[in-house]
Formats: C-alpha cells, sequence, structure tokens
C-alpha cells in the first residue's frame, strides 16, 4: 500500500458522494431496489445499504440484517456496471423519411452523462476490463461504450464478504479490486473505517476534497487480513486447466442433454453476466409520424431467434444453445479475446431459476472426460 | 498500492449509422431475385473486394447482411442481388428508383481469387450463392489470362432461377470459362443437367493439386461441395466457403454470427473449408 492510503469515517461516504455529484457525475451505487441490492444511481449515503447483507445460492437469493452497520457488505450486485455503460436499450440512430428519402437525425452518441461507480467489486473490475478488449480493444469500436467508459470515475471496494455463488479466485481475480479504479476502499470494523487506496490523479483529486488522515500501519493490516479471510470464504470453485480443450472436445457430451433438459432459456444468466455482450437491433417507427429509430437492445444466445437464419434456426435446441453460452464464455472467448469470458462472480448461478450452476456443470463435463472432478460447491 | 486507469480512446468513428445511398436502377433476375443498383448520396462510393458484404438498411424496416454482387474491378454503381424472402429484403427490392437506402460497410473477408493465379479455379455456386462469387468471377475474366482452368459449376432449383443466364453464356463464350449448369427440377423444355450440383465436382476437369475452389450455397451443399473436392485432392485450405449467419452488426459487435471462436462477419465470411470442416461437422455449433 502506498504513502497516499487514508482513512475516511462513515459519515465521509456522504461527502464523497455530493463532491462526485458536483463534479458533474451521476453516482451509481449499491442501493436496494425491489427486494435486491442492484446498482443504481443515488443521492447520498442514506441510498446505501447499511447494514444489509446478502444470501446468495444456486436459485435463491435473500436480502438479511447484518448487526455490525457495514455498508458494502454484499456479494455482487444484480445488475452491476453493464447495465450503466452498456445499457440494455438504447438509441443506435433516428431519422426522418421523407418521401422515399431519409436523412439521419440523431445517432445518441453525445448523450452520454458521466458516471461515478461507488462499491464496486474486483469480479466487476475484471469484466470491465474484458468488456474494454471485447467493445473497445478491437477493429471496429462500440462508440457508445467508449464514451461512457472514458468518463467514468471508479471508486471500487473490497468485497470482504463473498457469497455462496462466488468464485473469482478460481478465475484469476480476489476480493481486493487490483486495478482500473479511480480509488478503491476496504470497510473496517471496530471502528467502522474505510481505508482509500488512490489508484489514479483524478481519484487522490477527488479524495482531497473529503475528510480524510493518513492511514497507518495497522490499518493497512487489517485490510491484508479483511482480504485473506474474503478470500477463504469463496462459496465455489471452477477448475480452469485445459478448459478450452476440454469444451472443444466436449461438444457432443450428454451433459449438454442433460442440462438442457433443465435450462428454462430465460436469459437470466446472460442478462446478470457481466460480460456477456450480444445485442440485437429494434427498428420503431411511430405511426403517423415520418420519424423511425432504431434501437440496440441486449440480446441471448439461448433464444430461438438468435441464430435465425432464412430457412429457421440454426439452434433450435436448448443443448446447442447452453453449450454456445458455455463454450463461448469458457473456451471460445479465449481464442478470441485471450481470456477467459467467466470472472467467477457467481451471478448467472445465484439468478438461474432452476439453480443451473457453470461450476457444477464444467465439473461433470470434466468427469465425463475421465478426468477427476475438482470444482462446484465447497 | 497505485495503478494507472487504462481508459479507452477518444473520439471513436461510430460504425452504426448508414450512408446513404441511391437507388439507380432495379432489375428484375429471376421471379423472386432482384439486383439493386446503387450510388453514393452523402460521399464517395465505398471500395470493395470479391466477397465482401454490407448491412443494407430499408428505412424504418431494417438491416440486413447482403454480399455485393458487382464488379470489384471496374468503378461503377454499387450491385447487390437479392432474394425477397423477408421484410426487409422485400422492402430493399420494392423500393422505386431514387429511393434512397442505408449502406454500411464493407464487411468481412474477401475471395483473395489472385490467390488462384498461375492455376485452375473452380467455382461452385448453389441457388443465390451465385451472387456473392459474380465478383470473384468477374474479377478472374478481367484477368482471364493469369489463370488455367476456369470451371463454374452452378446449381438452381428450376431453369426459371437461373441468375445472370446471359453473363454465365458470354463467359463460356468469350472468356474461356466451363460452365456447367445443373438444375433440381428440369421439367418444361430444360435439356440440360438435372441433379446436385455437387455431384459435378468429380467430373470437372481441374488439377486438383493446383487449384482454388469457391464455393457458396446452402450450408448443406457447400459441406458435401467440400468434401467432393477434398475427395479429388484440393488441399483443404485452398477451398474456400461463404458462410451465412444471423447479422444484427456487421462488426463483430452483435455476437449471433458466431461459430465457436469466429465471428463470421469479421473472421469471415470467407473462411477456409480446413478451418471449417471440424465446426461444420458438428450439429447446431
Amino acid at each position: 500500500m502506498a504513502d497516499d492510503t487514508r482513512i475516511m469515517l462513515p459519515q465521509g461516504l456522504d461527502r464523497l458522494i455530493e463532491v462526485l455529484e458536483g463534479r458533474g457525475y451521476a453516482v451509481v451505487a449499491p442501493t436496494v431496489r425491489t427486494g435486491a441490492v442492484s446498482l443504481a444511481e443515488v443521492h447520498g449515503a442514506d441510498d446505501l445499504p447499511w447494514g444489509v447483507g446478502d444470501e446468495q445460492e444456486a436459485g435463491r437469493y435473500r436480502l438479511t440484517e447484518r448487526d455490525d452497520g457495514k455498508v458494502f457488505a454484499q456479494a455482487a450486485a444484480a445488475p452491476g456496471m453493464k447495465a450503466t455503460l452498456f445499457p440494455p436499450d438504447e438509441l443506435i440512430w433516428r431519422g426522418r423519411r421523407s418521401g422515399s428519402q431519409f436523412e439521419v437525425t440523431d445517432t445518441g452518441v453525445d448523450h452520454v452523462r458521466p458516471t461515478a461507480f461507488l462499491g464496486v467489486r474486483g469480479c466487476d473490475l475484471r469484466a470491465l476490463a474484458q468488456h474494454d478488449r471485447v467493445l473497445a480493444g478491437r477493429a471496429f469500436p462500440d462508440a457508445r461504450y467508449v464514451r461512457r467508459r472514458e468518463g467514468a470515475f471508479i471508486a471500487a471496494v473490497t468485497c470482504t464478504d463473498p457469497g455462496g455463488t462466488c468464485f473469482c479466485t478460481s478465475m484469476g481475480g480476489g476480493p481486493h479490486p487490483e486495478s482500473d479504479y479511480d480509488l478503491a476502499l476496504t470497510e473496517l470494523s471496530d471502528p467502522h473505517r474505510f481505508v482509500v487506496e488512490v489508484g489514479t490523479d483524478l481519484g487522490a483529486e477527488v479524495l482531497a476534497e473529503v475528510d480524510t488522515v493518513p492511514a497507518t500501519a495497522d490499518d493497512e493490516a487489517a485490510v491484508t487480513t479483511a482480504v485473506a479471510e474474503a478470500t477463504m470464504r469463496m462459496g465455489r470453485t471452477m477448475d480452469t486447466d485445459g478448459l478450452r480443450d476440454l469444451l472443444y472436445a466436449a461438444a457432443e457430451s450428454p451433459v449438454w442433454d442433460d442440462v438442457g433438459n433443465r435450462c428454462l432459456t430465460c436469459m437470466n444468466c446472460t442478462m446478470v453476466c457481466p460480460t456477456c455482450f450480444c445485442t440485437t437491433v429494434q427498428d420503431v417507427s411511430v405511426l403517423g409520424s415520418a420519424d423511425a429509430e432504431r434501437r440496440r437492445v441486449w440480446d441471448s444466445c439461448f433464444s430461438e431467434e438468435f441464430a435465425h437464419i432464412h430457412g429457421g434456426s440454426l439452434r433450435t435446441e436448448v443443448r446447442s444453445r447452453y453449450r454456445q453460452w458455455l463454450t463461448h464464455k469458457l473456451a471460445a472467448w479465449q481464442d478470441q479475446f485471450d481470456a477467459l469470458g467467466c470472472v467467477g462472480c457467481g451471478r448467472c448461478i445465484t439468478w438461474c431459476p432452476v439453480g443451473i450452476d457453470l461450476t457444477a456443470e464444467v465439473a461433470k463435463i470434466r468427469a465425463s472426460a475421465g478426468i477427476p472432478v475438482a470444482g462446484g460447491m465447497r | 498500492m497505485t495503478t494507472t486507469l487504462d481508459r479507452p480512446g477518444h473520439s471513436v468513428r461510430d460504425h452504426m449509422t448508414p450512408s446513404r445511398y441511391r437507388i439507380s436502377r432495379t432489375r428484375q433476375d429471376t421471379r423472386d431475385t432482384f439486383t439493386v443498383v446503387l450510388e453514393p448520396v452523402d460521399g464517395p462510393m465505398l471500395h470493395y473486394k470479391a466477397g465482401q458484404f454490407t448491412m443494407l438498411d430499408a428505412f424504418g424496416v431494417g438491416e440486413v447482411p447482403i454480399s455485393i454482387s458487382g464488379d470489384p474491378t471496374r468503378p461503377g454503381p454499387l450491385e447487390h442481388t437479392i432474394r425477397d424472402v423477408g421484410a426487409v429484403t422485400h422492402a430493399l427490392i420494392a423500393a422505386p428508383r431514387g429511393a434512397v437506402l442505408g449502406v454500411r460497410g464493407p464487411y468481412g473477408t474477401s475471395w483473395d481469387v489472385a490467390d488462384g493465379e498461375g492455376g485452375d479455379v473452380v467455382v461452385v455456386a448453389g441457388g443465390i450463392g451465385l451472387a456473392p462469387l459474380r465478383p470473384a468471377l468477374m474479377e478472374i475474366v478481367a484477368h482471364r489470362e493469369r489463370y488455367g482452368r476456369v470451371v463454374l459449376l452452378y446449381g438452381a432449383r428450376t431453369p426459371e432461377d437461373i441468375l445472370f443466364g446471359d453473363e454465365l453464356r458470354s463467359w463460356a463464350r468469350d472468356r474461356g470459362v466451363v460452365v456447367e449448369v445443373t438444375v433440381d427440377n428440369g421439367q418444361h423444355a430444360w435439356r440440360g443437367k438435372v441433379g446436385l450440383v455437387t455431384n459435378l465436382v468429380p467430373r470437372a476437369g481441374f488439377d486438383p493439386h493446383a487449384t482454388l475452389a469457391l464455393v457458396c450455397g446452402p450450408e448443406v451443399m457447400m459441406r458435401s461441395a467440400a468434401q467432393a473436392l477434398v475427395a479429388r485432392g484440393v488441399p483443404g485450405d485452398r477451398v474456400r466457403l461463404s458462410l451465412e449467419r444471423s447479422m444484427k452488426c456487421g462488426v463483430g459487435l452483435c455476437g449471433h454470427c458466431q461459430i465457436r471462436e469466429l465471428f463470421a462477419c469479421v473472421d469471415g465470411p470467407v473462411l477456409g473449408y480446413d478451418r471449417l470442416a471440424p465446426l461444420l461437422s458438428i450439429r447446431e455449433l
């Protein structure tokens, strides 16, 4: 930890939000919405989930009360940053018809309000790095994502209370934010305080407007302990060794038939997944108006229409669609983007209505390939 | 711990908004297939290579990927040959002369026909699959002396569905292209071949060890044609297929066109059979 590491008391969060709003940011942070902690816009520390915990298991999510009054002591929020930086529904362009001509009147690229994220986790940051690679780092970058991303401020937090579906440590991550942040907070008890690490000059500038004191060696040791304890509390594991070749070789595995019989193709997993990036377009024209617009909306490889060409869908069976999703995420992604497409946030397991667990499915494929099982629930 | 926040670069060009092109004419090729001829409204004519496609937009209706079917060797209007099979394709072919369409692209890989110079070229087309191959054939006949034997094997449903009939005759008569046409259903006055186009591969005249093969048609036909070509001794990497997949963006972002690790829009549509064979052999991949 560096010399510029500071201690901020809980009341500092309100000031931090005020400073960020004062700089023109919409502040997006964990907040309780419809019975779950979601990332959404907040206007003060009162909007944060003080004393709220969560229980996450396959197909199960419950809020709990905590007696320690901690504010960031939950596992991954649903939804994460994706819904802000890569919105589920956005304008691509709008045009106006006149006779058989048309002109483009708006491309939406300029309507971007900068966002400051407060309370995002290491898994979210690693998912963000994947979206940077997929959406901003290729021959044809997504102009709308790039515009939102380059304006974003990130105050991450150490994930001190991972959930039952978490396995970020299996996917190369961990509870402590490692990169891509302006500030990183670790929430500690006795006394309740935040150790704040500075990632960028902008982060230092923002923090200078909030009351803090220098962190001591004891504070820094307490962060190390909190991280080590959280690392031991991952609810699940996945063995990623040779995963690409394993899944490519397992294209005709009976495991796909079995999971295909359970999957409802509801698409929850792809909606909550922080790296899933598939979209479709919708053309909307208003009756009686000369205007029409094209919108881009999240899509899912679990829909039958997803791979539709003239003559029919190329993936009519559920097994084929689950295979596409899992093989893309864990195998093809490595060829495409030189990384795993899964960060181990566990959202797809938690929000699956029938509790399908990709760590268990991978373990079954490994077992059916004659390799000893490692991974799944602890 | 101090790290740098690597924010992506500024002012990236938007690839999702189309340029406007005006229809200078629309030619009916067969009962359900039309060639739409376009001139740019907003700027210069796009440059393309044989085998590439564009995203064609009918305002307020939608956007679809369509292969360019015109002559890449000569400056001229932009041509797309379109089969009337859905709402967007119908709007594109039904738009009147002078109407404005949206065009994004060109996108995707090319046939890279010049790789076949100094040897024979076999072109195998099924149905509307002849349209993406037309620019490749035009490139070959423009430099006919650079190639050995040039064979076009073309299968259509019926004699009435044969595309570019005048051109086929002129390539055969004046440009030394061996053109063999077969139909699935040859009643009426058809005196030519009847049957699968892939059945023409075993007896076609070419040197398998010095051949570039270009294949486009329904996927089942491409698989059989590629297998027949490889069985004759053409190496898999000298057999090229142009794939059809669902595409919503054309630039690798929407995810629809993926075939395992390949994005058909940017890694394809033209891909070597050596790479595709293991993927196309798995059902519903």
